[in-house]
């Protein structure tokens, strides 16, 4: 069948305009294409999360203990609202890997020696699990065989009780319990440094005088079991046994981690669409409402035809739908492959055994049900207002619009202006609800343009507070118990070492009121170099000599205030529960606790001076040799070093945080074009005819192009302070959103990050103006003699 | 060349085989066939002319917006037909009056500001108000467009044309849009320019009426010249009526 005459119109149409409507299907894409990136990552991992769990048998209460008789179970399993139960044995070893000089901590976790988990089941990536009997056969987390370059029948040493063993790789394996591999205290994984290792039961055992008996119990609950009375009763039982407190799985390192991550992308997910596909919907709008309108001509003539208005919206929605569908089309075929790219990268951070990937065709249809009803509303309004004149007058020339004098030229200031300065500000008042609606898309796309870059800015902020200001240690070194001050002298005395600060770390259950939260409370030494605390001006803070200081969002969890008493129930040791008054709140960004001056701490906990653990300032040529002393030292549980942290976070937040601010700064530039270069294209075809006149009369094309891109220029440049303060409110947002117990992030937005927003802006504004320019140049001056508008 | 009087006049313009050859898609229009043509300091003359003869290529060669495929065309001293762009335009700038069928008026201007766009880029040009008061309109400088009628329209449109002092007034179908008598006052105003300023003018229209007011007029026909009359007796333009 041959096209029909309007149809053929339509796809000319289309063609003529094609730079305006790439552009708009540009910008449609990058609200799609968002739009179904973070709903399908996000689905994948929900859902990837879910069935790992399920299938796996992740448990849903956990405790750890000192040491339990086996028989113990049985009590266990009859706590009602309990399933299941796993008991094991779980050590912190340190690890000898060869050519690895540092030092390295592994969990080491019994598995039963029947190689059946009823709980937290393994998904073996290689090889077998252990072999019955065999106590120098271990099963590796995959990630962590993979950082060392680990074979089957690969082997390597570890410090068990004191006492050094040979292990041999038997198989590779992920487990639900360790999605997110982080060493105790630390908030990234570094696999080179920290792993999971899973040993015979017996074996284990016997290396940690824990025949017949458990140091850990997962949990899980039958249907309806209410998991705080299970802990509850729980917490009942293992008491006589050195239980540590029981904890639901939502409180699970781990999980928790996922957790966070996952509530955080669903953040992202709501709203980086939300903008992206505003401003889509806005330009859309704007875009196609001004688009009819030029062709009101066009519209009468094809009445006068005989068209109904019924034909010719219809023949407008066409030329629209093909536009906003190949943005939409494009948008899900970015936005799947950007999500499987994203989900990618969570993949290689969270070790699932496999991902769930899917479109969920929701998602598509109400990207696209967005992207056509915003572009439908606007093609309505336009074309409503073109066909509701009679086709005679539609056809006449359109009355010279209505101008008035400014308030600018009325506040005195009109003798300053030329001709051309008046027209550009008159127009600008005249279509001040247009031109306010383009200085509020550029002002959104800055404003986005700035989100990228301000995770950067605020994480780089946050490693100098951290680490620059507070936690100012080469290496941190924990023993594997509360040890006698005297080993610090050992420390002080290594070759290599400038400066020793000890502490001690007590777990415990911080209560205030109905409010409760697991933490440690820090001892450190009063007027330390090393180890500092900070207030909220990041000045250093004095400790008091007796009370306990506490993070300041552990203050608004808690909801103490200086000078309020809490409780503390003491999660080690023969468990004393004491109070303690909180005498002043510190700034930390990462994590929260409690501190104290070390000899306040030891007083409370009625113990002599007793450390767990000390932090070194080195002199780094010796590295190598302070390891390998450290090594060797039984008392030393793990030792990790400052500089390595700091690597972690980098990369971490380069794999993860990265990746999405370069897929915002890249949409933001793509929409900035595309709003500016719109508004330009259709204020050329709007001002065209009295441009030609212009250059008629003998204005020069840089005169006539002072013109119509001053109104542009001045546009742009009012766009630009409301984009960056809109950019800071939209930088508030994601940082209030971003607030937990594991990281706060402040509002740090650099000023490079600033001009980089503004600069976008300016160079998508310049470029548009060049092409707009080029067109200028090309102005049919005879042709607007002989035709009115 | 001799004035048709016979008196010694300057010839402001001096056409010789002009052609303009236009390329539509896979065919040549002539426009203009080899017109010579000389326009003379400060006359009246009308270019007539059914649709298509020519006339309104000539005027836009002789105004500057187009150059011819052939021939010459020659400004006092200057040959037209070389220059380029920007030459064209300074030419339009400093030289020429435009005044269009459709006013073309910035819409965003007050009557007085339209005619201090061209002032305010003009080398030698009178006051806004002086060129406002020429045409009539002293009382209606600070209207805007749409606040006047298309007469007054087509009058601001002149008075912008001729403020700056040009050595020629061109004038594309000046009442083509316009009633009888909107028209007579627009060209009376024309004529009053033609007389005071001593502009040399030069009005196209299909209107045979109108060729009575000019000095001479030339008739256009298939981008040749069919033949020039010059009127012994000049018609104020009160006297027309069409």
């Amino acid at each position: 069948m041959p096209m029909r005459a309007i149809d053929r119109k339509l796809w000319r149409d289309l063609w003529q305009m094609r730079g305006q409507a790439l552009a708009i299907a540009l910008v449609v894409m990058c609200g799609v294409g968002t739009y179904i990136m973070f709903l399908t990552t996000l689905d994948a991992l929900r859902a990837t999360q879910d069935t790992y769990y399920r299938e796996y048998r992740f448990a849903q209460v956990f405790s750890s203990l000192k040491r339990a008789p086996e028989s113990l179970r049985q009590r266990i399993l009859e706590i009602p609202g309990v399933d299941q139960a796993e008991t094991r044995v779980v050590a912190q070893v340190k690890l000898d890997m060869p050519d690895f000089f540092e030092p390295v901590t592994a969990l080491m976790v019994s598995i039963p020696d029947s190689g059946h988990l009823g709980l937290n089941a393994l998904y073996l990536r290689q090889g077998r699990l252990v072999a019955p009997g065999r106590a120098d056969e271990v099963v590796a987390s995959a990630p962590f065989a993979e950082a060392h370059g680990l074979q089957l029948g690969d082997r390597f040493h570890a410090i068990l009780n004191g006492r050094r063993q040979a292990l041999t790789l038997v198989g590779t394996a992920l487990s639900p319990e360790h999605v997110q591999q982080l060493r105790p205290g630390s908030v990234f994984p570094d696999y080179k440094r920290y792993g999971v290792l899973w040993m015979g039961r017996q074996a284990l055992g016997q290396a940690y005088g824990q025949q017949g008996a458990f140091n850990d119990v997962a949990l899980s609950l039958a249907p309806g079991g209410d998991a705080r009375e299970v802990i509850d009763r729980l917490d009942e039982i293992l008491k006589p046994y050195g239980g540590l407190g029981a904890i639901e799985r939502k409180d699970q390192r781990s999980h928790r981690f996922l957790s966070e991550e996952l509530q955080q992308l669903g953040m992202l997910a709501n709203m980086f669409p939300g903008i992206f596909m505003g401003i889509a919907a806005f330009l859309l709008n704007v875009v196609i409402t001004r688009l009819v309108g030029m062709q009101r001509e066009q519209i009468a003539t094809l009445k006068a035809f005989g068209y109904g208005n019924a034909a010719v919206l219809g023949h407008y929605l066409k030329l629209v739908a093909v536009i906003v569908c190949a943005g939409i089309i494009s948008g899900v075929a970015l936005g799947v492959w950007l999500g499987k790219l994203l989900a990618g990268i969570y993949m290689e951070f969270y070790r699932f055994p496999y991902l769930k990937f899917a479109l969920h065709p929701e998602a598509v249809v109400q990207a696209a049900l967005i992207s056509l009803f915003a572009a439908a509303a606007g093609t309505l309004f336009a074309v409503w207002r073109a066909a509701a004149l009679r086709p005679a007058e539609a056809m006449r020339p359109e009355p010279p619009a209505r101008y008035r004098e400014t308030w600018v030229e009325r506040l005195g200031l009109k003798r300053w202006l030329s001709q051309p300065t008046r027209m550009i500000v008159r127009h600008i008042q005249r279509r001040l609800v247009k031109s306010l609606l383009t200085v509020l898309g550029i002002a959104l796309a800055a404003g986005t343009l700035m989100t990228g870059f301000f995770q950067q800015d605020t994480m780089n902020y946050m490693i100098n507070v951290q680490y620059g200001m507070s936690q100012r240690e080469d290496l941190s070194i924990t023993f594997t118990e509360p040890t006698a001050r005297r080993a610090m002298f050992e420390l002080q005395g290594l070759p290599g070492v400038e400066h020793v600060e000890v502490f001690r770390a007590v777990p415990v259950r911080l209560r205030h009121g109905h409010r409760s939260y697991r933490t440690v409370i820090r001892g450190i030494e009063p007027g330390g170099d090393i180890q500092r605390l900070l207030d909220a001006e990041l000045r250093p803070v004095r400790l008091p000599e007796d009370g306990v200081l506490l993070t300041d969002y552990l203050g608004y969890l808690l909801d103490v205030r200086p000078g309020d008493r809490l409780v503390v129930e003491v999660l080690e040791g023969n468990r004393p529960v004491r109070e303690v008054t909180v005498v002043g709140l510190v700034k930390e960004y990462m994590g929260v606790s409690g501190y104290m001056d070390l000899a306040a701490l030891n007083r409370f906990m009625r113990e002599g001076p007793a450390i767990s653990g000390a932090y070194l300032s080195i002199d780094s040529a010796y590295l190598q040799e302070i390891f390998n002393t450290l090594k060797g030292m039984p008392r030393v549980a793990g030792v990790a070093q400052r500089a390595q942290e700091i690597r972690n976070f980098k990369r971490v937040m380069k794999e993860t945080m990265l990746f999405f601010s370069y897929v915002a700064t890249v949409f933001s530039m793509i929409i900035a074009f595309g709003v500016v270069y719109n508004s330009a294209r259709i204020a050329l075809t709007e001002g065209s005819r009295e441009l030609a006149s212009l250059r008629v009369l003998g204005f020069t094309r840089a005169e006539i192009s002072y013109i119509l891109l001053g109104e542009l220029g001045i546009l742009t440049l009012l766009a630009i302070p409301l984009g960056l303060w809109l950019g800071r409110w939209l930088c508030f947002y994601i940082a209030i959103n971003l607030q937990n117990d594991l990281y706060r992030v402040p509002l740090i937005l650099e000023p490079a990050t600033y001009a980089f927003a503004a600069a976008v802006v300016l160079i998508s504004a310049v470029l548009s103006a060049l092409v707009v320019r080029r067109k200028l140049d090309h102005l049919d001056l005879i042709a607007v003699l002989k035709t009115k508008e | 060349m001799l004035n048709e009087a016979g008196g010694q006049a300057v010839a402001v313009f001096e056409a010789r085989g002009l052609t303009k050859v236009y390329p539509m898609g896979e065919v040549q229009v002539q426009a203009l066939r080899g017109v010579d043509l000389d326009l003379y300091q400060g006359e009246f003359v009308v270019l007539l002319g059914p649709s298509g003869s020519g006339k309104s290529t000539l005027l836009n060669i002789l105004g500057g917006l187009d150059t011819p495929t052939d021939g010459t065309v020659r400004y006092g001293e200057h040959d037209l037909s070389v220059y380029d762009d920007a030459a064209l335009t300074r030419y339009r700038r400093e030289h020429v009056g435009f005044v269009f069928q459709f006013y073309n008026l910035i819409p965003s201007l007050t009557a007085r500001e339209n005619v201090a766009l061209v002032t305010e880029i003009a080398p030698h040009p009178m006051r806004p108000e002086e060129a406002l008061a020429l045409v009539g309109l002293a009382d209606r400088m600070d209207h805007f467009p749409a606040q006047m009628s298309g007469g007054e329209q087509q009058r601001v449109a002149i008075a912008r044309a001729i403020a700056k002092r040009p050595q020629v007034l061109l004038c594309d179908e000046p009442t083509g849009a316009l009633d009888v008598q909107t028209g007579v006052l627009v060209l009376d105003a024309i004529a009053r320019v033609n007389r005071e300023l001593g502009t040399t003018t030069v009005v196209i229209t299909h209107n045979a009426v109108i060729a009575e007011m000019a000095d001479r007029v030339i008739h256009l026909s298939d981008g040749l010249v069919a033949s020039v009359q010059r009127n012994t007796r000049k018609k104020a333009a009160a006297e027309l009526r069409w």
